[in-house]
């Protein structure tokens, strides 16, 4: 992704060509997890990609970005190769984090994505830190927070929060709500009628942001960060989304009707932006196909990437425990 | 050399490294207008301000993790918590986020963070204010846990520890606050290496393996027990891991006798560790069973009688040194 200047955007066909490789590698890692290559866990984006491509579109580069366990897709929108994506997800040394983390603990230092990190509310309390980082050093950067709608009944979402609210800090605290923590809806497990009034608990403000739809993710996020880069203040999106899948591979989804799916589907956010940018004459079916067809052979082309990459070596198992090599 | 109290130690070790070091910073509760619930941050908001002297609310999860965070990103976090016993609600901080970064990010992320405070049973603060973490968080693999017992060590070890390039736990100990002993003079740069015991006072006839608390009975015990003729090495563990293997064989192939003095508990405790790589490594210069003084296997008693029957003492020990002495 190239760098952006002060009042440019990021240019919409590359966006949706973004969602279409995650769309992609989502598929692929279904494919590949069923057929035993993948390990452990794995929750797939699929129907959430324009929140991720929409709020990373709205920030620099040197923004810091930290998600949940749902992260394969903000690895990539982050510029994590699709290789060392899909490496990681077969345990290989060429992979993301060394194949020492997995699917659910995707990191890339040098394109600031913190992390991927599993236990559901824990990373929330490590973006506040992140933030924290940006205040006392005094830079004009912003902390986006991605989390699920299942987290923010954990006490360190609400510690963390009030802790921004404190400090005024620079932080976007998104949350991803598909309607469902694993199997239970948000019906069942908040007293909330709606997430974003968590926010107002902690005297910051919160906005309802469609998440079908990339323009609208993008813009409000764009204006939101705007304003903390004027004045340093913690903001809170609620994104209202839809994951396609199960919460993770081994989950049928048999807890919602083949009819709400449906639903949702026919709001696809890729096919969306594809009819948005078709409509004024930006794109044509045919870059299109092509963009899909790169997308697919980026993907396939990631799966022999990881078969031919070796494991990591049982020598260094004891060496990415002390930053300094120690052995007690 | 002078002397200076143990809480003076520690505060000398937080405003040297505050001062060399601008991405270091204190955070905690009470750590700034209040100077510390027992006064180890005196001065400091004074002399660094308050963007580097951070109160917080009640909030360990989250400030720990508000730390972990910095961490990520190259700041150099030194989180107070006002007891260790309140570290157990920021415990998924602590233990899964801090020492895990490192491998699950694959060596990208080091957490260059220290969380110090006392630690340890006090004087009648019930079940919930005593713990003792050592053993349960020694056992966390990128961790490394020390406990310093003199204000020298205090000083010295806390410095090390901010300067670690992983999560470092000092526990402090909360008994020994107002304990005096001789330190370098702070123009001297005093620093102690992580994973180096000491032995306290040399003797020949049986090694008492102490930390933290245990060390002052320990030397206390000693003296006592010269008064009977026998001569015991007081080794002070210092760090609980890295563990000092070398040290403690060493006193061990001297003696051939061990008494270990913890102030955890018995079961999987600090000693049961030590315990192991005695018999494990030097079997052959073991002349008695190895014994172990520990807290009673129970929840902390507030009733002062019953604290004083559950915590390890100069008659508990006495009596394992007699023993395995055979005297």
């Amino acid at each position: 992704m190239t760098a952006m200047q002060p009042g440019e955007q990021r240019d919409e066909v590359e966006m949706l060509s973004l969602m279409l490789l995650i769309r992609r590698f989502e598929e692929r890692a279904s494919q590949q997890y069923q057929a035993q290559k993948v390990g452990g866990f794995c929750h797939l984006y699929i129907g959430q990609e324009a929140v991720v491509a929409g709020a990373v579109a709205a920030v620099r580069d040197d923004d810091y970005i930290i998600t949940a366990y749902r992260d394969h897709a903000h690895a990539l929108a982050r510029g994590t190769s699709a290789n060392a994506c899909m490496a990681e997800l077969f345990g290989k040394e060429t992979g993301c984090s060394r194949g020492l983390g997995g699917s659910m603990h995707f990191f890339n230092r040098q394109n600031h994505m913190y992390g991927g990190h599993a236990i559901v509310g824990a990373h929330v309390p490590l973006a506040v830190g992140l933030a924290f980082a940006i205040k006392y050093r005094d830079e004009d950067r912003v902390t986006l927070c991605f989390f699920g709608d299942g987290a923010i009944n954990q006490g360190s979402f609400h510690e963390a929060l009030n802790l921004a609210a404190l400090y005024k800090l620079p932080i976007v605290f998104i949350c991803e709500n598909n309607l469902f923590a694993m199997g239970t809806s948000v019906k069942r497990s908040t007293s909330l009628k709606q997430i974003v009034d968590r926010a107002e608990g902690y005297d910051i403000p919160g906005e309802i942001v469609d998440g079908m739809n990339f323009r609208e993710v993008r813009d409000k996020v764009a204006e939101i960060v705007d304003s903390i880069r004027k004045e340093s203040h913690p903001a809170f999106v609620e994104v209202r989304t839809y994951r396609y899948r199960g919460h993770s591979m081994s989950d049928p989804a048999s807890y919602r009707t083949k009819l709400e799916l449906e639903k949702y589907r026919l709001d696809d956010p890729i096919t969306r932006l594809r009819a948005q940018l078709t409509r004024e004459g930006k794109l044509t079916n045919e870059q299109f196909d092509l963009l899909d067809k790169r997308s697919k052979e980026m993907v396939l082309a990631s799966v022999k990437f990881a078969e031919a990459s070796p494991q990591p070596p049982i020598e260094k198992l004891h060496d990415f425990t002390y930053a300094d090599g120690a052995k007690p | 050399m002078r002397e200076i109290t143990y809480r003076q130690a520690l505060n000398e070790a937080l405003a040297e490294e505050l001062e060399r070091d601008p991405n270091v910073f204190l955070m905690g509760e009470e750590v700034a207008e209040y100077h510390g619930a027992y006064k180890v941050s005196q001065g400091l908001l004074e002399r660094f301000g308050p963007r580097r002297i951070i109160d917080t609310p009640i909030s360990e999860n989250g400030f720990a993790g508000l730390g972990v965070g910095a961490a990520m990103v190259g700041l150099r976090p030194i989180i107070e918590f006002m007891t260790f016993s309140f570290s157990l609600v920021a415990f998924d901080q602590v233990v899964n986020n801090a020492p895990n970064m490192f491998t699950m990010s694959g060596g990208q992320f080091n957490i260059p963070i220290t969380f110090r405070g006392p630690n340890g049973p006090a004087h009648q603060l019930g079940a919930t204010h005593s713990h003792a973490t050592e053993n349960f968080y020694a056992s966390v693999p990128g961790l490394k846990v020390c406990t310093p017992a003199t204000p020298r060590d205090a000083k010295g070890l806390l410095k090390t520890a901010v300067r670690d390039n992983n999560p470092v736990l000092v526990l402090e100990a909360e008994l020994l606050y107002s304990s005096k002993g001789m330190v370098e003079p702070p123009d001297e740069e005093l620093l102690i290496p992580l994973g180096k015991a000491e032995v306290k006072r040399e003797g020949s006839d049986v090694s008492v393996i102490c930390y933290a608390q245990t060390v002052p009975l320990a030397l206390k015990v000693a003296a006592q027990l010269e008064e009977e003729d026998i001569s015991a090495e007081i080794v002070d563990l210092r760090s609980i891991k890295p563990l000092d293997e070398k040290a403690i064989f060493d006193s061990v192939a001297k003696t051939h006798r061990v008494v270990i003095v913890e102030q955890d508990h018995p079961f999987c405790g600090v000693g049961a560790e030590v315990c192991y790589r005695i018999q494990r490594n030097i079997f052959d210069e073991i002349d008695a069973p190895i014994l172990r003084v520990s807290q009673e296997d129970v929840p902390m008693p507030y009733n002062e009688r019953l604290e004083k029957a559950v915590l390890p003492n100069a008659d508990k020990l006495l009596a394992a040194v007699k023993q395995v002495c055979y005297a």
